[in-house]
């Protein structure tokens, strides 16, 4: 992102800068759609502008998930082994669109990485 | 004998014991859902008011002749002195956003509307391995996001059986219905906001959310992976216990599914509540939310009767020898929604680009000249407005110029909201409480279409259930009254990690000592135009 595509101290998301989430999240989006998600993600935004004024510990974790699981309590990682799908067709014929085994997809135009 | 009334527990005897077949019950069970659902949910269609208005409709798939077919071996297992499970015979319905092997899994949406799922989920697998027959998947929030059923892609959605013309709640919301209805004794449904107690307290059933890792989350369309739960809906407290004995467990395909032991729910089901200690807070009788336009925040109590139905939940525990602890503060509930739009965002945004119209799901019918158009097509096609608003919100939250001042600011938040449940809870603590007596929800059922559109209203209908999935611990939701509108009035008990079998067992003893009020006698609109 750049700096004109921020949002002007993070309390309003701008139309350029929506725009920009709406390509990065490979969105269409109808005018009308559009502007409704615009407006609805800015009054979130203000609901969510309450966290700012709660003061927090510089020192405070961060809980990613809220039960504390005991090493006696969790199942380890499975052995990293492939187990094959009894029926491997049942998942192809979920695609939309399949040519002998493979996933069709249309051209994937080259793209030079800025 | 109306077989719709009873209850899991009861069903179950009825058939272990010789006294009903398991076909006749299911076939009771199917003529019900003919008489009171309606048309099912379809894709494109449109509401029509003049029909769908007096049906529940709380059903996209009905699995009608499989149901009659386990039906049918159930009997003869048992005619051959079988065994076939605690649950053998007895009928249940599925949230539509689990995995249900050669059964369109649709989460409610478009982009998903043509996926057959390949494999069961492990709660399903684990409901059929007990002998309970499925008879359909029902409803919900496009991808569980919402609170009122409306945003399914569909139609017709969900009503509420108590009045028709009111939301039955989210995002387990047909769920809810479907067993106020008497369509099934239990449902499956998930809870990661307030999902599966929020439509139980509008439906008047019990809606259980377990500890954050009791239920494997295998086989769940995911939202918030750190937040998801699958849990119970029944009518009483003892099938809770009893589905939940069947669901709960270690499971190594999902590697935060608990080893920890399952307990014995159901024997500890009747033990009474003297001696526990169940606290009240005013923190939860009161709600805070921002103004749509100006942000400005208000607080504001809830409704007087929800508030006196809580009390007379306490002084009906006390009087059976409960101590009642007033006024625990719980300073960060109000935190809660504020938080958690920022964490559900940033986990479904993440979870939501999977779907890209290549493997499975939806791919856009028009013709696209290159990869990137056909993503941008197909996800624009295939989602509806509520998946698009969390992906963005989402992206923009975690964005790395913002992440710190949301995301990781949100992530603290529920540092916070988890040490108020830790304070509480603490046997060595100033509180030292068995479990925490609230509100479910701040209002009853709100009228269809009424909050559908502003997302930040709708979202605080969540604020009493939210802080539980933050902190990961067991919430349930069980009736215990009805309001001036004649709807149903949910209170919620909130205990410690893994402590569902004291919170089965303080709904068990208040749903007892309540067991004769007037209220009860009550039945939904629905049964009332049945005559039921």
């Amino acid at each position: 992102m750049t700096d004109t595509e921020k949002s002007s101290e993070g309390q309003e998301i701008s139309r350029p800068l929506f725009d920009y989430l709406v390509q990065l999240a490979a969105l269409d989006l109808s005018e009308e759609q559009a502007q409704y998600l615009l407006r609805e993600l800015n009054h979130q935004l203000r609901a969510i502008q309450e966290l700012a004024a709660i003061p927090l510990d510089e020192q405070l974790p961060v809980t990613t998930h809220g039960v504390p699981f005991r090493s006696e309590d969790r199942p380890g990682l499975r052995a990293d082994k492939a187990q094959p799908f009894p029926d491997p067709q049942e998942i192809l014929h979920q695609a939309p669109k399949v040519e002998d085994d493979y996933f069709v997809v249309p051209d994937i135009p080259h793209t030079t990485l800025e | 004998m109306d077989f719709c009334v009873l209850s899991a527990f009861e069903l179950a005897r009825l058939i272990h014991s010789h006294q009903v077949s398991a076909l006749e019950v299911t076939q009771v069970f199917l003529n019900r859902i003919e008489q009171v659902d309606g048309r099912p949910g379809k894709l494109g269609s449109v509401e029509d008011d003049s029909q769908d208005a007096r049906d529940v409709h709380a059903f996209i798939t009905l699995t009608a002749e499989q149901a009659l077919h386990c039906a049918a071996r159930i009997d003869q297992r048992i005619a051959a002195g079988e065994d076939p499970g605690a649950l053998a015979g007895v009928p249940f319905t599925v949230k539509d956003i689990f995995c249900v092997k050669d059964t369109p899994s649709t989460a409610g949406s478009h982009i998903l509307a043509n996926f057959v799922a390949p494999y069961h989920a492990t709660p399903v697998e684990r409901m059929l391995q007990a002998g309970g027959l499925l008879l359909g998947k029902v409803n919900l929030d496009e991808f569980t996001y919402g609170s009122s059923n409306e945003s399914s892609a569909f139609q017709p959605g969900p009503r509420n059986p108590w009045k028709l013309d009111r939301v039955p709640g989210g995002s387990s919301g047909a769920s809810a219905a479907c067993v106020a209805a008497g369509e099934a004794p239990l449902s499956l449904g998930t809870d990661t906001a307030g999902s599966i107690r929020q439509p139980a307290a509008f439906c008047g059933v019990v809606g259980m959310k377990p500890t954050y890792g009791r239920v494997s989350r295998y086989g769940l369309i995911a939202f918030g992976s750190s937040l998801d739960c699958p849990g119970t809906v029944s009518r009483d407290l003892r099938d809770a216990a009893l589905m939940l004995q069947v669901v709960a467990g270690g499971d190594e395909r999902d590697a935060t599914a608990s080893r920890r032991p399952v307990q014995d729910y159901l024997a500890e089901l009747e033990k009474g509540v003297k001696g526990l200690r169940i606290g009240l807070s005013p923190d939860y009788f009161r709600i805070t939310y921002p103004h749509v336009e100006s942000g400005d925040y208000a607080e504001q109590p809830i409704a007087t009767e929800i508030e006196a139905t809580v009390r007379h939940a306490a002084e009906l525990l006390q009087a059976q020898g409960a101590e009642i602890i007033e006024d625990v503060p719980m300073p960060n509930t109000r935190y809660g929604i504020p938080a958690y739009f920022v964490i559900s965002r940033v986990e479904a945004a993440s979870n939501l680009h999977r779907y890209d119209g290549v493997k499975y799901g939806y791919r856009t019918l028009g013709s696209v000249n290159e990869l990137s158009e056909l993503y941008r097509r197909s996800r624009g096609e295939g989602f509806g407005v509520q998946p698009k608003l969390r992906i963005l919100m989402g992206m923009y939250v975690s964005a790395a110029q913002y992440s710190e001042q949301y995301y990781r600011r949100a992530l603290k938040v529920r540092t916070l909201i988890r040490r108020d449940f830790e304070r509480i809870f603490d046997p060595q603590g100033e509180y030292r409480l068995d479990a925490l007596l609230t509100p479910t929800t701040p209002t009853s059922a709100f009228p269809l279409g009424e909050v559908y559109g502003d997302t930040v209203l709708m979202q605080y209908a969540d604020q009493l259930t939210v802080p539980a999935n933050h902190a990961g611990i067991p919430g349930i939701s069980m009736p215990a009254g009805l309001d001036s509108q004649g709807l149903p009035i949910g209170v919620q008990l909130l205990g410690a990690d893994f402590s569902e079998g004291l919170l089965l067992r303080i709904g068990r003893a208040l749903e007892q000592v309540n067991a004769d009020e007037p209220w009860r006698r009550t039945k939904p609109e629905i049964l009332q135009l049945l005559g039921k």
